[in-house]
């Protein structure tokens, strides 16, 4: 087998480690899923494929209660993350610089800056300030902090699809006897869809992903997926645990599947 | 609104623009002023950064003007939002939406100012019967060529009926022989409905060609204004002379001077007779210019009563033509252009001692 | 000055308002549920602890004073706080070492992704992302369940015999690395390859050209070109690192505390509200400065790198 060219991308040994790092990320997932179907009550010993975890899972009245919760505050917040940001993207984008941009933008990608555990302290302490005067102990907390958490990761494709969008068409439409708000609905917007609903996409996983800011700002009763599952680390441990995390894990694949097929969609 | 039949479409009034402020201001437009007729052919030609494409979108709207008036049929737009403003634009990308099919494309300014369904539906059949692009009306504007584009561009600007057409380079993109085809093809979609064409370009041959009159810009300012022909013969500087075609520059005095037309003495001491512009006094040291195709290059005898003499450098063969480079005494480089025709026989060869005549009142003096 | 002037600057000034406009809600959000609270904080890390967790609206340094220092109780000598003091130097050490391990992991896999052909180089940066964008606890339970006693690495060892009983990973600061390094590898892949993807490779060739092999070339030529994905790599993973909470609940048990547990301690059975503001504040303050840092490391190497 002759060489036909030299290999400038080739570097000794790399490509083992990458396949070893690989092996190291995919491992102890595939462990995971796999012992989700183990018959037995055990994470260790095999004894057959079964799927009594997961009907216990969806029999398991907690889980759906956490589960819904997790669902109801992820499309809440991300659908509010996604209307926020798109006004911020549609205001800061394309622009020679305004006055006060650089607080704006300090203030919109805070979230990504500031440790987890920081935001969820100051939260925590701001609504309980809150609770204490008003008394108000509902899911409105969690929705606000996840909304706002939420924000700067919706920002991100919708204001980098903004960017390659062509600059001439909305100038072409208002040449066209179109309104600033007749060109946003019918040339900006269907042309913004896909980064809108990529935002979407990523504040859905996102909010279901947060652990921290949910642990410290919920009150009694307020468990999410993440939280529920955090408190089921200190337990015994059974396969149940390993199938709720399997359902898990393939709600954020199709949610991150459908984000990378249309960030690679270009029109 | 009845329209005179030599009413001025647009007024340009002492239009300026500024970008920038302070240190880095950038004079895009000086003072311009100009006024272009109804149903006219109107070129703004000049090289890039000259200020054309700017005046052009201050016309359309996409900019305010920093200074001076825009008239349309009297009317002042300048405070006016494009949208607002019976003047639509053929983009030099075309800026065709990409989400819409062709004939969405066409019907879009119809549909924004509120025409009922059918009546959107017969102009756009209408405009794609003008610009023969019938059979692909509901193609997405993805899936068309180039050439295709453009006149989808210059449908969906046409069709909602505007007073004023704006049209900023749109054949730089296409190749050779389409953007032959397409300079016709404007020509007569012009002249078939009516509505004034402003149309910027860079290309000299184009705007010759095709423009009833021709604006000459150059660093923000119109240095003159006229048809082809008259640009192209009696260049007012310069610049216009240098810009258009090819011309040869000589230095001169003015021996005398009567009617607008002066008698140049030139370095060589031979006498020509040239276009004089207004102002100038004999005594004075000009330069006239004369198109290589008004000269002749003549050998032997005939040669010493020339009014330049000099020895031929190079002979440079074209097919049609032979452009002679003559190295003048005293001085630079002369080019005549002969047609290649079985009468000019008479080879000329390099090396050779020869003179060059000028045809009679085909000079021009330069405002210099 | 002239009408048209008027009427530049009049919508000018309309364009900035519309703007403000739009920015307007997300920013009252951002406001109100991200940055107006650390506000509070600051508020909060000045007053006295409340008996039963929250504050008493009195003055007092003593949550400032005890994030460093600690009082004896019997004969009030000041201290150092011992305990404090080893779990910032956990943290920070520990946040160090990751961002060593992913580096070391990452930069050949970021090397093997951008040497791939260009169709298929989507697809593996898709398979680096996946796993970070499945649940962090998931994540590490998943690594938890793999170097537990009874999992599967202590499994293996002993099936094959190389140990006979269970080494103990789990529950220490090993545990604790290998679940950061895990969770953060992403961060310090992507980075990187975007550094490499805008490699020149004809900058390698010229260091092959001139006698260099594999090695040197790796040196002298590819490690200062990426350094910038380097840089960026190694913020993304140090500071989310520095402030970490899940990973070393669940694998550190309750006795490998870094900074992030610490806090939380004070809002729950520490009862210490003012402390655990002040930590908190502490760990923003270290994490600015790794910022500031960043930052001027990243500015001062643009003069001379491309990419």
């Amino acid at each position: 087998m002759a060489r036909s060219r030299f290999a400038i991308g080739r570097l000794p040994g790399f490509a083992m480690m990458a396949m070893l790092t690989f092996a190291f990320l995919y491992l102890p997932i595939f462990t995971l899923v796999a012992y989700s179907f183990n018959a037995a009550a055990s994470m260790t010993v095999w004894e057959g494929f079964s799927l009594r975890w997961y009907e216990a899972a969806f029999a398991n009245r907690t889980v759906q209660d956490v589960s819904i919760r997790s669902l109801v505050l992820a499309v809440s917040a991300a659908s509010i993350a996604t209307a926020l940001a798109t006004m911020a993207a549609l205001a800061t984008t394309r622009k020679r610089h305004f006055p006060g941009q650089t607080m704006i933008y300090a203030l919109i990608n805070q979230p990504l800056m500031v440790p987890e555990i920081v935001t969820g302290v100051a939260l925590l302490i701001f609504f309980a300030m809150i609770k204490v005067q008003t008394g108000y102990t509902g899911l409105g907390y969690l929705i606000a902090a996840h909304s706002a958490f939420c924000i700067p990761f919706a920002y991100l494709p919708i204001r980098a699809r903004l960017e390659t969008m062509d600059l001439t068409l909305e100038t072409a439409a208002a040449d066209l006897y179109a309104t600033s708000w007749r060109a946003f609905r019918h040339v900006t917007l269907p042309l913004l869809a896909p980064g809108i609903i990529a935002g979407f996409l990523l504040g859905f996983v996102i909010s279901l992903d947060t652990v921290v800011i949910t642990e410290l700002v919920k009150s009694a009763g307020q468990d999410t997926l993440s939280t529920y599952m955090l408190g089921q680390m200190r337990r015994v441990v059974t396969p149940e645990t390993n199938a709720i995390a399997t359902l898990f894990l393939l709600l954020s694949l199709a949610a991150v599947t459908i984000f990378f097929l249309l960030s690679r969609k270009r029109v | 609104m009845p329209e005179q039949p030599e009413a001025d479409a647009i007024q340009i009034r002492s239009v300026s623009k500024v970008f920038g402020s302070g240190d880095e201001q950038v004079k895009a437009l000086d003072a311009v002023s100009v006024a272009i007729r109804q149903n006219e052919f109107f070129t703004l030609l000049g090289p890039s950064g000259c200020g054309k494409t700017t005046l052009l979108r201050l016309i359309a709207g996409f900019d305010f003007p920093s200074d001076g008036e825009i008239l349309l049929y009297g009317q002042d737009i300048a405070p006016l939002p494009p949208y607002k403003r019976p003047v639509n634009t053929v983009f030099q990308s075309y800026a065709l939406f990409p989400h819409m099919t062709v004939g969405e494309n066409i019907g879009f300014g119809l549909k924004m100012l509120g025409r009922p369904r059918a009546e959107v539906e017969a102009r756009v059949a209408a405009m794609l019967k003008l610009v023969k692009m019938e059979p692909l009306r509901n193609r997405k504007t993805s899936q068309i060529s180039g050439g295709q584009q453009q006149r989808v561009a210059l449908a969906r600007a046409l069709a909602p009926q505007p007073k004023v057409l704006l049209l900023d380079e749109p054949l730089s993109a296409l190749d050779y022989k389409l953007r032959k085809e397409m300079q016709i093809e404007l020509k007569r979609l012009q002249a078939e409905t009516g509505i004034t064409f402003i149309f910027v370009t860079h290309d000299q041959e184009e705007a010759l060609t095709m423009s009833d009159r021709i604006a000459v810009m150059s660093s923000g300012s119109i240095l003159q204004v006229g048809t082809s022909r008259e640009i192209y013969d009696h260049p007012a500087e310069r610049f216009v002379a240098d810009f258009i075609g090819e011309t040869n520059f000589l230095d001169g005095e003015i021996a005398g001077a009567a009617n607008g037309r002066a008698d140049v003495r030139l370095g060589s001491g031979a006498v020509v007779s040239a276009s004089l512009p207004k102002g100038f006094e004999p005594g004075r040291k000009v330069t006239i210019v004369v198109r290589p195709e008004h000269a002749e290059v003549v050998a032997g005898d005939a040669a010493q009563g020339a009014a330049l003499r000099g020895v031929l450098e190079n002979a440079v063969y074209f097919g049609t033509d032979t452009h002679y480079h003559i190295r003048i005494d005293g001085s630079g480089i002369f080019t005549v252009r002969q047609q290649n025709s079985r009468r000019t026989a008479v080879a000329h060869a390099v090396g050779d001692a020869v003179g060059v005549a000028i045809e009679p009142d085909s000079a021009q003096v330069l405002k210099d | 000055m002239s009408r048209a002037r008027e009427t530049e600057q009049a919508a000018r000034r309309r364009d900035v308002r519309l703007r403000w406009l739009l920015c307007a809600p997300a920013l009252v959000v951002l406001l109100l549920a991200a940055s107006g609270p650390l506000l509070i904080v600051v508020t909060y890390s000045l007053l006295t602890p409340g008996n039963f967790g929250g504050v008493v609206w009195q003055f007092s340094l003593e949550g400032w004073f005890r994030v460093f220092f600690s009082r004896d109780i019997f004969d009030d000598t000041v201290g150092f706080a011992g305990a404090h003091l080893d779990i910032f130097w956990r943290s920070i050490r520990l946040a160090l070492i990751t961002t060593l391990i992913t580096a070391i992991l990452g930069f050949p896999t970021a090397w093997f992704i951008a040497t791939r052909p260009p169709a298929t180089r989507p697809i593996w940066l898709f398979l680096v992302t996946i796993p970070f964008w499945t649940n962090l606890v998931i994540r590490t339970f998943a690594i938890q369940e793999v170097i537990r006693n009874e999992g599967l690495i202590n499994n293996l060892l002993r099936w094959a015999g190389i140990i006979s009983s269970p080494i103990q990973m789990l529950y220490t600061d090993f545990a604790i690395l290998v679940g950061m390094a895990y969770v953060f590898l992403p961060l310090m892949v992507l980075p990187l390859f975007a550094s490499m993807e805008k490699l020149d490779f004809r900058l390698v060739e010229a260091g092959y050209d001139l006698y260099a092999n594999r090695l040197r070339v790796l040196w002298h030529v590819i490690l200062p070109l990426v350094k910038p994905g380097f840089i960026a790599g190694s913020i993304l993973v140090f500071i989310p690192a520095i402030g970490a909470y899940v990973t070393p609940r669940i694998l550190g048990g309750g006795r490998n505390l870094m900074l992030g547990n610490l806090i939380e301690l004070q809002f729950g059975q520490g009862r210490n509200w003012p402390l655990g503001a002040a930590l908190a504040l502490t760990l923003l303050v270290i994490v600015v400065a790794a910022l500031i840092f960043y930052v001027r490391t990243a500015m001062r190497d643009s003069g001379g790198q491309r990419g």
